[in-house]
C-alpha cells in the first residue's frame, strides 16, 4: 500500500528534486554531484527494447549539444547495471553509437517510486518515459511524460533547455514553437502606469499585455 | 566505472582522476584538469576518500600516499 503511494507521488515544479543516491553503470551517484549543472534525468521502459533502443541513440547522438549548454544525461531503468552494460555495448555494436551517460539501476523501483515514474495503469513493473530537467541548483523546472508506446523526441528536450536557459538570462518568456534566434515574450506589465508605458517601450506590441522582442 | 574494482585496481577514470588529484585542488579544477563531467568527479572522489586514496582538506583534494603508491604501482 505504502509502494502503491509512493508509485502516485509526483515531483512538483519549482521545487527542490528529490534526492536519491544509486548504482549506475558510472558507479554510485548522487544526484547532488551534478549541482552546477543542468540534468536531464530521464527513464525508459526496459533494455533490449526497439523504442528505448532508439531514444538511446537520440540521446547519444545529441549528447555533445546538450554538453555545450552544460546539461549532463542520466537515464534509469527498472533493469541490473549488468543489463545496461549488455544494452549500451549492444547498441555501440548495432548503431555504431556510444552512450557517454550513466544509467541508474533502479531494482528496487526506490528513485522510480521517488519521481512518480511507474504508471500502474500502463505498467506496474515499467517505468514510463519520463523526462525531468533539473537546473544547476537542484530545482526541477520541467517534467515530460510520454506512454510506453512513443518515443520522445529529444530535439524537443533540447529547445526546452534553450527556452529555460534563455528565461533564465533574459527574465523573458519564450512563445509557442519557439526556437532560438526567434522573438521572446516579455512579461506583462503588472500596473496600470507600466501598461500605459509598455505602449511606448518601442517594444514589438500587439496590445499593453503582449510584446515581444529580440534578443 | 566505479573508480577501484575487486582486486583494488584503478580504473581508467579512477586513474584520470587520482592523477589530477596530485596537488590539493578543488573538486572543479580536477574536473577541468582532467576533461572528466563534474559529477564524475565528485562521485569518484568520494567513492577514493572512502578507501584512503583521496583526502579532503577544506574543500581541497589530494591524493593520500596510499594513492600516489597505486598510482605510480600502475602508470
Amino acid at each position: 500500500m505504502e509502494a502503491e503511494k509512493a508509485n502516485q507521488s509526483l515531483p512538483r515544479l519549482g521545487q527542490p528534486a528529490p534526492l536519491f543516491e544509486a548504482e549506475t553503470t558510472h558507479g554510485t551517484i548522487r544526484l547532488e554531484d551534478f549541482k552546477g549543472s543542468w540534468l536531464v534525468f530521464f527513464s525508459h521502459p526496459a533494455d533490449f527494447t526497439p523504442v528505448c533502443t532508439t531514444e538511446f541513440v537520440g540521446f547519444a547522438e545529441l549528447a555533445p549539444e546538450f554538453k555545450k549548454r552544460n546539461v549532463e544525461l542520466l537515464g534509469l531503468s527498472i533493469d541490473s547495471t549488468f543489463s545496461h552494460i549488455a544494452w549500451v555495448r549492444n547498441i555501440e555494436q548495432n548503431f555504431g553509437v556510444k552512450v557517454p551517460f550513466p544509467v541508474v539501476a533502479d531494482l528496487n523501483k526506490e528513485v522510480a517510486s521517488l519521481y512518480g515514474m511507474i504508471m500502474p495503469g500502463e505498467s506496474k513493473t515499467e517505468t514510463s518515459r519520463c523526462v525531468f530537467v533539473i537546473d544547476p541548483n537542484g530545482v526541477l523546472r520541467a517534467m515530460i511524460y510520454y506512454p510506453l508506446t512513443t518515443g520522445r523526441n529529444m530535439r524537443e528536450i533540447l529547445r526546452l533547455i534553450d527556452a529555460l536557459q534563455t528565461t533564465d538570462k533574459h527574465g523573458v518568456a519564450t512563445p509557442a514553437n519557439w526556437q532560438p534566434g526567434d522573438k521572446v515574450i516579455v512579461p506583462p506589465p503588472k500596473t496600470t502606469e507600466d501598461a500605459e508605458a509598455r505602449m511606448h517601450a518601442g517594444l514589438e506590441t500587439k496590445d499593453w499585455y503582449f510584446s515581444k522582442k529580440s534578443l | 566505472m566505479p573508480c577501484i574494482d575487486g582486486s583494488g585496481k584503478l580504473s581508467e577514470s579512477g586513474r584520470r582522476i587520482l592523477a589530477a588529484l596530485a596537488r590539493p585542488i578543488t573538486l572543479e579544477e580536477a574536473a577541468r584538469q582532467s576533461g572528466l563531467p563534474l559529477y564524475r568527479i565528485r562521485s569518484g572522489a568520494r567513492e577514493m576518500v572512502q578507501a584512503g586514496l583521496v583526502e579532503e582538506k577544506a574543500g581541497a583534494y589530494m591524493a593520500t600516499p596510499a594513492g600516489q603508491a597505486l598510482l605510480r604501482a600502475e602508470s
